[in-house]
């Protein structure tokens, strides 16, 4: 009797062949769900009208009020988000960062918890009770300027944390700076202007609209120009080399050195 | 006069033989022959044994390794300039047209888009720098490892050493003559490390960089050491190397008819000039399909060296990891001024157990041969189980420069198993610290437990799987003896007794003599001596008639 019902549970001999079908439908299904989000990104600087700011004013007090307080002037569980612009509010949700899953180092990113328009109605919302910094203008976003000055840039602001070809890096306490490749324009803008979370932030004065565009330009140069010299591995320098000669190519070796060397059956 | 005329004569009367069976072949050959007397030196060469074992052939592969090194870096030559005027970049990667640099970084570049061929061959030599120092890594523990460093080989090993010194010399000289970002963040580690020396570090600094760093002087010289008096050094202390295994011969692991004073194993001519000039191919091969395949030291991604911006992500090539690794280890708070000088403990006490790490690494064979007293030749190899001291303070060297090894990736480990760059620098510290302890005793342990295991099999033979039943209705397995050449292996090894403290000539008990027994004591104390002949005479074992030795679940 007990073998039987262990036989229709998770000991029967299709249970596997089950839980994989089960396992690539959610993926699958999840993956679909969060590619068709980010692809169908619509234009989100429109004008705000009343009606979009109120559905903004609810959506933000039934999911970032908590932390972040009714009158968005933060609580101990959260900042306050006076003047942090419709910008951030993009950013941090655009990317699924806000709402976060849980107090950590840092907020993770993850598939977008929003649409468009209801990250968009967040925005209008916050940047409604406080002015801040707006979301880009599309003409800065066409990866169309000077990639060669913002290489440079790159280098001298962005490269000691993000590392050079933008593989991201390690910061203290289990922070890190995140990979870039893959992250639309719209994002790297709006984060070097109101610098998320433990990233500085690079204002007009400091790097000029211009310049941001510039950088945007090299990133997508280099996500979409991959590397003359083969696969990058990582993009991650020598520590990546160093494993690569060790295991693949000291191991192909001692292969071949084993071959040589055995004796003939 | 008349001499030469015998002479000729002689060779006239044995030369018809030659052409008519030797052909073009059998021609040339005499014609060197009769000029050079090259015909010794083959039949010297050519009857020299090798034996076969697949990690005699690791020194070989950084042999290979070092001449792929050379012909691709010769081809480097043909147009890099080492030199660090400026200069704009106008060459075909877009993201760094008009961007200022040196004339270093600008032909390193032009080498890697606009010569034909030129990328493939500085990745080539990249790769192929990478695998030379890790073969001669590997091969230099697998002498440790085996006792191969033994009389009369001390010297030897102390050139092989000199060997990786040089390597890892040459591998930074080159690493730095791009002068792109990356190279130039390493520099400026060295420029730190170098001037946190007390008293003479900033002379030291100035003298190298011909002023303050970086300055306009360092890739002309790092290119003059790089080509010309490194490979020098290398390439000489390389002949001596292969001479002495010429002159030693090769050593060769315990087995039936193998004894100190031969070599069993196969000539040179014709299977190991087949074997090790195919083996070169195959190196080669391997060499060309990683630089084929993935990149290596992708400069344009780094740029031009400035000295302001440092990358994430930013670690000397394997070799010199762990050094890095011990200044990300050092803990704060060591610098301190004191008699109107600064004091930077955090750089000289890694520097001083890096140094002290090489220097045991170096002196180790005779380290030994003083403490086992030994002044005998050895041509037979260890097996590591058989040395357990030996091959646990080998593994406490390898979890120690591992430790260091790991700390110099710590924010890779950090960001790609989402840990805390903190929380991984003290794991590291507390494994370079305890860690070679705890491997020394594990790895001694094991050697020991392994040496009981094959005094067992020998003395009672291994578990063949097979249960009889006998008629008394008891149930027992059988036991199979190992065939005499597997014995063999098992048996030919020595055991060293610890050394007596005894007075010397002048009847007094020296320091040094109370130290050598105490060395001697903690090399040998524990031990499991090799089954006898004597031994396995005893209990009816050993009877080939019978299908094996039975054995009772009792008294096992």
């Amino acid at each position: 009797m007990a073998r039987k019902s262990r036989k229709a549970g998770r000991r029967h001999p299709l249970a596997t062949v089950v839980l994989i079908a089960i396992g690539l439908v959610v993926t699958g299904g999840g993956y679909a769900a969060f590619s068709s989000t980010t692809t169908a990104s619509a234009d989100t600087s429109s004008a705000a009208s009343q009606s979009v700011i109120e559905e903004g004013e609810k959506l933000f007090a039934s999911n970032c009020a908590t932390c972040h307080g009714m009158d968005l002037a933060g609580t101990p569980d959260g900042p306050s988000l006076i003047g942090v612009g419709a910008a951030a509010v993009n950013f941090q949700v655009g990317t699924g960062r806000m709402p976060m899953a849980m107090q950590g180092p840092q907020a993770l990113q993850k598939p977008a918890q929003f649409t468009d328009e209801q990250t968009a109605a967040m925005a209008a919302y916050v940047a409604s009770i406080s002015p801040g910094p707006a979301i880009p203008d599309e003409s800065l976003l066409q990866a169309d300027g000077d990639a060669a000055n913002g290489g440079e840039l790159f280098r001298v602001n962005c490269a000691m944390c993000h590392n050079v070809a933008g593989a991201g890096g390690a910061l203290t306490e289990g922070k890190f700076a995140p990979e870039l490749k893959g992250v639309l324009a719209t994002h790297i803008y709006e984060a070097m202007l109101t610098g998320p979370q433990n990233m500085p932030v690079f204002n007009d004065d400091n790097l000029s609209p211009e310049d941001k565009r510039d950088i945007i330009t090299y990133l997508k140069y280099i996500e979409n120009n991959p590397s003359p010299g083969g696969n990058e591995l990582g993009s991650l320098g020598p520590v990546a080399e160093g494993l690569f000669v060790w295991i693949f190519g000291l191991g192909a070796i001692i292969g071949l050195m084993v071959w040589l060397t055995a004796k003939s059956n | 006069m008349s001499t030469t005329i015998e002479h000729s004569e002689t060779t006239d009367a044995s030369a018809p033989p030659v052409r008519k069976g030797g052909g073009f072949t059998g021609a040339a050959a005499n014609y060197l022959d009769e000029r050079t007397s090259i015909s010794g030196v083959v039949k010297e060469f050519g009857r020299k044994i090798f034996p076969d074992h697949w990690s005699f052939m690791l020194g070989e592969v950084a042999l290979y390794s070092f001449v792929v090194i050379i012909l691709s870096g010769t081809f480097l030559t043909f147009f890099f300039q080492a030199s660090m005027v400026e200069t704009h970049y106008d060459g075909s990667w877009v993201p760094l047209k008009g961007v200022e640099m040196s004339a270093a970084m600008e032909s390193a570049l032009h080498i890697s888009f606009d010569v034909r061929g030129g990328l493939l061959v500085r990745q080539i030599h990249h790769w192929a720098a990478l695998l030379f120092i890790a073969a001669i890594g590997l091969h230099m523990l697998r002498v440790f490892f085996t006792g191969a460093f033994r009389k009369p080989r001390e010297l030897n090993w102390m050139i092989g050493f000199t060997l990786f010194v040089l390597a890892m010399a040459e591998g930074f000289t080159g690493y730095s003559l791009p002068d792109d970002l990356l190279s130039g963040n390493g520099l400026r580690i060295i420029d730190g490390l170098i001037k946190g020396l007390p008293v003479i570090g900033t002379w030291t600094s100035f003298l190298l960089f011909g002023g303050e760093f970086p300055g306009t002087q360092i890739v002309g010289r790092f290119y003059t050491l790089h080509i010309l008096l490194l490979p020098a050094i290398l390439v000489a202390a390389l002949a001596l190397h292969l001479v002495f295994v010429v002159v030693h011969k090769h050593t060769q692991f315990a087995g039936a008819g193998r004894t100190e004073k031969n070599v069993i194993g196969y000539p040179i001519l014709p299977v190991y000039a087949a074997k090790a000039g195919g083996f070169f191919f195959l190196v080669f091969g391997v060499i060309v399909l990683m630089a084929s395949f993935f990149t290596i030291n992708p400069i344009w991604n780094y740029g031009p060296y400035d000295p302001s911006p440092v990358s994430a992500g930013t670690q000397p090539d394997w070799y010199i990891g762990f050094a890095d690794g011990a200044l990300r280890l050092i803990p704060p708070g060591l610098e301190f001024v004191w008699l109107n000088h600064t004091w930077s403990f955090n750089i000289i006490i890694p520097v001083v157990a890096l140094v002290l790490l090489l220097l045991l690494v170096a002196i180790y064979p005779f380290v030994e041969g003083w403490v086992t007293g030994d002044k005998r030749e050895h041509h037979i190899l260890d097996r590591p189980r058989n040395t357990p001291t030996r091959t646990a303070i080998g593994a406490a060297g390898v979890t120690f420069y591992a430790g260091l090894w790991a700390a110099a990736s710590s924010d890779l480990v950090a960001t790609h198993f989402q840990l805390s760059i903190e929380g991984v620098i003290h794991v590291v510290q507390a494994w370079v610290v305890l860690g070679p302890f705890l491997a020394y005793f594990v790895t001694k342990r094991v050697c020991i437990a392994l040496m009981k295991k094959d005094r067992e099999i020998v003395l009672h033979g291994y578990e063949s799987g097979r249960i009889v039943r006998l008629p008394g209705g008891e149930y027992i397995e059988v036991h199979e003896q190992v065939d005499d050449y597997e014995r063999w292996r098992l048996v030919d090894y020595e055991v060293y007794e610890p050394i007596m403290v005894r007075p010397n000539a002048q009847g007094k008990i020296t320091g040094a003599a109370r130290l050598r027994a105490r060395m001697s004591n903690w090399f040998f104390e524990d031990r499991i001596a090799p089954a006898q002949q004597s031994e396995l005479g005893q209990g009816g074992h050993g009877h080939d008639d019978t299908p094996g030795e039975i054995e009772g679940g009792k008294g096992h």
